[in-house]
């Protein structure tokens, strides 16, 4: 039987295995699942948040469309002369501020030289020099003109909105300054989770709008994210370059001023002079997905600790099945291995018997011939030297039959499966004396090549007997009919030792090598062969931690070879403990 | 016929066994041939006629089977009384089915011999 090692090891390659044949799959789903969930819920996450950025940008824009319309109305239609008459301005004025609460700082109507000839609002700004100012060039470019933050004349932060326009053969520009504070709202009115932040920047990339904190060391960051949306957009051609002044770009890249990962969304505005950015952490963006992905990760391991449980609990219950088959096949195959002993002993006391038979024959036949001498009368001419003859003759055939019996005996009584130490040579010679009569019988001629240094082999004497006796009994079997040669070798091959009992007789099929050792496995006739003699040798030879092979040809002959460790690789008990237990 | 004039082959390589018998079938007046195995047995049937053979199944130069199935073919009436040291029958009973008039274990009972062999002798007439 295996020792505890062998089932240690067992139950922990069992266990491992349906671990690992378990959770295989479920990692495999957990694995790509959890990476498609991620990849889709990323994409509609982000998809989301530049329909919400392009919707923005899309307020944002009418905001400013709106302001321009007002400016460019009144200047189409309001005439010069309504401008330059302060109260009248004023009255203007306070009608867009009553209109667009307050959105409208001031207004103001600058001449041609850039000197503001008429103004309405809180700042004294009337005969005000714009004449250097870059909206006031910019809006004799461009007929209408929206300029970037500045702090101006007034030294605080604020966007004009400048249309031009022409009256009476002069130039004249109607200006107003937009309320930074509302507008400063109005971008800032997105505002998602904890770090949404909607912002805008000019392209040298200032801030046209102030985030509620400061973002100043990711200036330079901004500048290449905008530069770089450029380059592509020109390096992918016009229409590319179209198409990237109405999209919302996306990308994720460590902010540079949290070091986190950070979603960044940015759209032009003001036909591309402004970029409306919106950013978030990443984790704040994602941090539904963050949950659920704890959330299977608890569910993983718990599902990891209830199968590695369930494997080592198993696994431990079906080695103790093991264990307990183990020892009931032990218990069987020494059933089996005494049941066969019986057998082969059954097959050599028929052998036996018939060399019994004979003298036995002989001395009631010598015992039928004293009777009829005497019958006749002991006195007559020679019949008592006959008569003692016959008695003579009684004694030799009972000493005949005595020393058979006594041989039978020996080998009856060594049933003892205890190893010891024991010489192989010896054991063959033994065996091919008690099988001696079967291998006349049979016209089987025997021969012998046993290495004179064969080293000794642990093993029971009866086992190894069993062993030696089922192979030359299956030898004679198959050259019964034709005779035949049986040789029998014993060598040394290291530290082992290796016995072939071979025939010349009929062989075995190959279709048979297969079954061969099987129990019950037999070609003899019914009643002939049990079928247990290689089975029992394989269960003997395998408790030795030997082997056996077998060569065979039809017609040709088979070999079978046992290879036996030898005493001193096994380490066998000394014979002195073996006459101790004995 | 009588005792007095059988002649009886008696085939077996165990000579202490031939021997003895031959003398106690001699001494109720049997003929008695004596052939230590199966090659000398046919010579014998070659070179004589004989009543009823006695054939040992087991011998170290020929079976008896064999030696009974060459019988058969030189003398076909010959009764053949077949006998085995072998523990079982199933030998014998083999050689029943080769055509062997009786067979009989050995150690047997003389008289029990001596019956067989007369009823052999009176079937073959």
């Amino acid at each position: 039987m295996p020792d505890r090692q062998y089932y240690r090891s067992l139950h922990r390659s069992m266990a491992f295995t349906v671990v690992l044949v378990s959770l295989m799959p479920l990692a495999l789903i957990t694995l790509i699942g959890g990476y498609q969930y991620t990849e889709i819920y990323k994409g509609r996450v982000m998809a989301h948040l530049e329909e919400i950025v392009h919707k923005h940008e899309q307020n944002i824009d009418t905001y400013l469309l709106e302001k321009v319309g007002e400016i460019r109305v009144l200047a189409d239609n309001m005439g010069v002369d309504c401008f330059l008459d302060e109260g009248k301005l004023e009255n203007l004025h306070k009608s867009l501020m009553k209109r667009h609460g307050g959105g409208f700082v001031d207004l103001g109507l600058v001449n041609s030289y850039g000197i503001q000839v008429a103004y309405s609002g809180p700042f004294r700004l009337g005969l005000a020099d714009y004449s250097q100012s870059v909206w006031f060039r910019e809006v004799q470019k461009r007929t209408v003109y929206v300029s970037d933050v500045f702090l101006g004349l007034r030294g605080v932060p604020h966007f004009i909105i400048a249309v031009q326009f022409e009256s009476e053969g002069k130039k004249w520009v109607l200006r107003t300054t937009i309320d930074f504070v509302a507008f400063n709202q109005l971008v800032e009115n997105i505002h998602i989770g904890r770090t949404g932040l909607a912002f805008i920047i000019n392209r040298r990339g200032e801030f046209q709008t102030k985030p509620r904190i400061d973002l100043s060391a990711e200036v330079p960051f901004l500048r290449e994210l905008l530069q770089k949306a450029t380059t592509d957009a020109r390096e992918e051609g016009s229409f590319a370059l179209k198409k990237a002044r109405d999209m919302v770009v996306s990308t994720i890249a460590p902010n540079p001023l949290t070091g986190r990962e950070t979603i960044f969304l940015s759209t032009p505005l003001k036909q591309g002079d402004w970029l409306l950015v919106y950013q978030q952490d990443s984790a704040d963006a994602f941090s539904d997905l963050a949950q659920t992905r704890n959330l299977a990760l608890v569910v993983l391991l718990i599902g990891v600790i209830a199968i590695t449980f369930v494997a080592f609990y198993l696994s431990k219950r079906m080695v103790k099945r093991i264990i307990a088959a183990d020892k009931e096949k032990e218990m069987m195959n020494e059933q089996v291995i005494e049941a066969g002993r019986l057998a082969s002993l059954g097959e050599l006391a028929a052998g036996i018997a018939h060399e019994i038979n004979n003298p036995v024959a002989i001395m009631v036949e010598e015992a039928g011939w004293v009777q009829d001498l005497l019958a006749e009368g002991i006195d007559k001419n020679g019949n008592t030297d006959e008569t003692k003859r016959a008695l003579t003759q009684i004694r030799t055939q009972g000493a005949r039959c005595r020393e058979i019996t006594h041989k039978l005996l020996s080998f009856a009584r060594m049933i003892d499966p205890t190893t010891m130490e024991l010489q192989l040579n010896e054991l063959v010679e033994e065996i091919i004396g008690l099988s001696n009569q079967r291998t006349k019988y049979a016209n089987v001629q025997v021969e012998t090549e046993l290495a004179r240094d064969l080293p000794t082999i642990a093993a029971s004497p009866s086992e190894m007997q069993q062993v030696l006796l089922n192979l030359v009994n299956n030898a004679v079997d198959a050259m019964e009919k034709e005779g035949g040669t049986l040789t029998i070798t014993t060598k040394r091959d290291k530290d082992d030792v290796l016995m072939t009992v071979a025939d010349t007789g009929c062989g075995i099929p190959r279709a048979n090598m297969q079954r061969l050792f099987d129990p019950f496995f037999t070609t003899k006739p019914v009643g002939k062969g049990t079928g247990l003699g290689l089975s029992i040798i394989y269960g003997i030879v395998n408790k030795m931690k030997g082997e056996i092979s077998v060569n065979s040809a039809v017609d040709v002959g088979t070999a079978f070879t046992v290879r036996i460790p030898s005493a001193a690789k096994t380490g066998v008990p000394s014979d002195e403990n073996a006459e101790e237990r004995g | 016929m009588s005792e007095m004039d059988i002649k009886v082959l008696l085939v077996d390589d165990e000579i202490g066994f031939t021997d003895v018998m031959a003398k106690r079938l001699s001494k109720r007046g049997m003929t008695v041939k004596v052939a230590g195995g199966g090659t000398e047995a046919i010579q014998a049937l070659r070179g004589d006629d004989y009543d009823v053979a006695l054939l040992d199944l087991k011998m170290e130069d020929m079976s008896g089977i064999e030696v009974l199935q060459i019988f058969k073919k030189m003398v076909p009436n010959l009764p053949v009384i077949m006998l085995t040291g072998h523990g079982s029958e199933e030998a014998a009973r083999e050689g029943m089915q080769h055509g062997a008039f009786d067979y009989l274990l050995k150690p047997c009972e003389f008289e029990k011999l001596l019956e067989k062999i007369l009823a052999a002798v009176k079937r073959s007439e």
